[in-house]
């Protein structure tokens, strides 16, 4: 085989593998956005609170310790145990839906019937609230975040896929990243659970029903208030799903609320309101932007990935400006 | 009544007028935002050997230090603000921590009369004091430093890298472009062969260069990164299984942040620096009395002894020694901006000098004239061991290439000097 056929199928499979990460973070955007029409701008900054707070109960660090220190003068850090991730894990959760109950309490409960544009500059502040509550709760270090999950290519597949160089001495077998394998699954289980869970439960079908017409929904006795919290909750679960796995790759920190960038091409291309679509779209992009930043990148200098996402999306939408997947839309005259 | 309002009046000019008593040194610092994991302790460094200062002996030559903090969040905007907001207060020296604000404060600063150091940063070719008369960039710059990776692995290839592969990872700004130029005239000296491979801000996704990096498996790896960028590069060299002994990082990418969290895998990571690391050295005894026990330190206190914590400290400490130096020069010990910017033109650093301040070998001893702002340039080499967490300086601080430095140097203060109507300073 061409050396340029084997490295192409290389970056595809890698392309793929991205595109699912795009896609987990995407998830999180489309669950509020459908059942509530707001597009949460702190959805990436909820992947980092979510990481933090994990490796926070994991390591047994003592929230808001420096605001603590400061006010009393002590010099508390740790409570001097650690968590299993498991169990730490499972505390997360319940802090995202105390976060998504807070979220509604406080926030979106008064801004019920208000243009999509107050609910998006509401996330806005949101984003930048919980960013500064995040770094007086845990701290601004980076943390290394290790719940388990393998990393480094996996030999068995460079093994087992070096003959098809065909004894080619540039091709030392396809490189797949262990953790972007796992992530992969993860993202398979997690939309099979969602999709399950919105078909086959009461609460999901009702989610269902918030997200077509509230106001209908409302008058055959769904609580507006249960159901969006769980959205929050769930797409706090989704923020807490990518955060793991984007903080294993390279440290919790700061950076982590910018894949929301990563996300938006992908919603571009998917459609806002489509959950298949935002697997879809991710692929799309994670394959399209690493075979262009392969073939053409070299001829105009490289650093492609990031532009070119948003263009590929740009030209999904000349033809339907939806998304692939999204609701068409119809405006009667 | 008219005197009462005159006295009010008075009263009220001298509450919101300049404190002029104190040697007053602002730090543009960045303890949120993105890259709060980098400035934190830089920040943390240069107030505590400021605090040791104080506590210890008073200050400097009887005059107090008063550090005004201004949180830029690395952002050139509020950097400019906080340069407003700070210079009416008697600023001595300023130091940016950021290349974007060094650009946006080299004219501001100029016109007030007010010396900047941007040590390791900053524009390169201010280091020609000729052009650039109130910018210092000693130890060392960004050119040493490409120079210093060059000349390591000539010395760890017995003097020939002929043929050599290398690839610069870097960032994909201003930043990051720096070290091009002058590795390319390197490769053109020496006979390597040279890939630039960019990554796009912040670098959370470097999947298609390191896979390029496996196709094309260079002898050698250089990353010029910064933030998140240098983790993941680390974790990404690590998962293709890239030799760590053969990648070596700028010295804005040699923290131990950087590493950490690519765990063992790490193990073997270089780094080029203009400082030494680690907290065994003299000075730090005097830090934990007087700052950290006494409950006086900038943060937490955790910071003490980490790599930028040490570059923060012996940015304060050549600060320091340059008032002394204009104390002297000027006569006087509550000195000027202008003073100040003098005092740093003729500062002097010997490793007696370094020795008698509790820093044996910390940094590399060297001279600061008129016509060179940036020292000779010397640089040496960190590795990481994963095993003890630990950096350690692995070489001297050694020579760089002053022929290919020198000449890109008059190459492009020339061209902001005809560009500003410049007239020679010296």
């Amino acid at each position: 085989m061409p050396d340029s056929l084997l490295f192409g199928t290389e970056v595809v499979l890698n392309g793929l593998m991205a595109g699912v990460l795009y896609a987990l973070v995407a998830l999180g955007f489309v669950l509020i956005y459908k059942a509530s029409g707001i597009f949460n701008y702190a959805q990436g900054v909820m992947a980092l609170f979510a990481a933090m707070t994990l490796y926070g109960i994991m390591v047994g660090q003592v929230p808001f310790a420096h605001l603590i220190n400061a006010i009393f003068g002590t010099h508390i850090h740790h409570f001097g145990w650690e968590v299993p991730a498991i169990i730490a894990i499972v505390l997360t959760i319940a802090v995202m839906v105390l976060f998504a109950w807070l979220v509604q309490q406080y926030i979106f409960r008064h801004l019920v019937g208000q243009e999509p544009i107050i609910l998006f500059m509401a996330t806005i502040g949101l984003a930048y609230f919980l960013e500064g509550v995040a770094d007086l709760m845990w701290g601004s270090e980076i943390k290394a975040l290790d719940v388990g999950l393998p990393q480094g290519g996996s030999f068995w597949i460079e093994e087992n896929t070096q003959w098809m160089g065909m004894g080619n001495e540039n091709f030392y077998g396809f490189f797949l990243d262990q953790l972007d394998l796992i992530a992969t699954v993860i993202a398979a289980v997690l939309v099979i659970a969602l999709v399950a869970f919105s078909q086959y439960t009461k609460q999901g079908r009702a989610m269902r029903a918030v997200a077509d017409d509230h106001q209908a929904a409302l008058s055959v006795g769904i609580n507006l208030n249960f159901i969006w919290v769980l959205v929050w909750s769930v797409a706090g679960f989704v923020a807490l799903v990518a955060g793991i796995v984007w903080g294993s790759k390279s440290g919790v920190q700061f950076s982590l609320s910018l894949i929301a960038l990563k996300a938006l091409p992908v919603l571009m291309l998917g459609g806002f309101t489509s959950i298949p679509g935002a697997i879809v779209g991710g692929l799309i992009i994670g394959v399209g932007e690493k075979l262009f930043e392969f073939a053409i990148g070299p001829l105009v200098g490289g650093a492609t990935e990031n532009w070119f996402a948003y263009v590929l999306a740009l030209l999904f939408l000349v033809f339907r400006p939806q998304g692939l997947f999204g609701d068409k839309i119809i405006e009667r005259v | 009544m008219k005197m009462k309002l005159t006295t009010l009046a008075l009263g009220a000019l001298m509450a919101a007028g300049p404190v002029m008593a104190d040697l007053v040194f602002p730090s543009l610092s960045y303890r949120t935002g993105p890259y709060a994991a980098g400035g934190i302790p830089f920040a943390d460094g240069y107030a505590d050997y400021f605090t040791m200062l104080n506590e210890r002996d008073g200050g400097i030559g009887g005059e107090p230090i008063r550090l005004v903090e201004c949180e830029t969040g690395y952002n050139t905007e509020k950097g400019v603000e906080c340069y407003e907001s700070t210079k009416g207060e008697g600023a001595l020296v300023y130091q940016p921590l950021s290349t974007g604000i060094t650009y946006q404060l080299i004219p501001k600063a100029t016109a007030d009369g007010i010396p900047i150091h941007t040590m390791g940063y900053g524009r390169t070719s201010a280091a020609n004091g000729n052009v650039f008369s109130n910018v210092f960039n000693y130890p060392a710059n960004y050119w040493n430093g490409a120079s210093g990776v060059v000349n390591y692995l000539l010395e760890s290839n017995g003097g020939d890298i002929n043929g050599k592969k290398i690839a610069l990872v870097y960032h994909n700004s201003a930043y990051g472009k720096e070290p091009i130029r002058t590795l390319e005239e390197l490769s053109k000296k020496h006979g390597f062969e040279l890939k630039a491979l960019p990554v796009d801000h912040p670098g959370q996704e470097q999947k298609s260069q390191w896979l390029q990096i496996r196709r094309d498996r260079p002898d050698y790896v250089v990353i010029w990164g910064w933030g998140v960028m240098n983790q993941v590069a680390v974790q990404e060299a690590a998962n293709i299984r890239f030799p760590m002994e053969n990648f070596i990082g700028v010295w804005w990418s040699g923290a131990e942040h950087d590493v950490l969290s690519a765990g063992d895998a790490a193990n073997g990571y270089k780094a080029i620096t203009f400082h030494n690391v680690g907290s065994d050295f003299p000075v730090f005894d005097d830090i934990k009395k007087h700052v950290v026990d006494a409950g006086k330190a900038a943060g937490a206190g955790d910071q003490v002894g980490t790599v930028l914590y040490n570059r923060g400290l012996y940015a304060a400490m050549l600060a320091a020694e340059a008032v002394k130096t204009a104390q002297d020069m000027h006569g006087v010990t509550d000195i000027t901006p202008q003073q100040m910017r003098d005092g740093m033109e003729a500062l002097e650093i010997t490793e007696e000098k370094m020795a008698a301040l509790g820093m044996p070998n910390f940094g590399p001893s060297f001279k600061v004239s008129c016509e060179n702002h940036g020292g000779p340039g010397l640089v040496g080499v960190n590795q990481w061991d994963a095993a003890s967490k630990t950096w350690s300086l692995i070489s001297d601080f050694k020579p760089t290439d002053g022929e290919v430095i020198g000449a890109l140097v008059a190459e492009d203060s020339g061209a902001y000097a005809a560009e500003n109507k410049i007239e020679p300073n010296c």
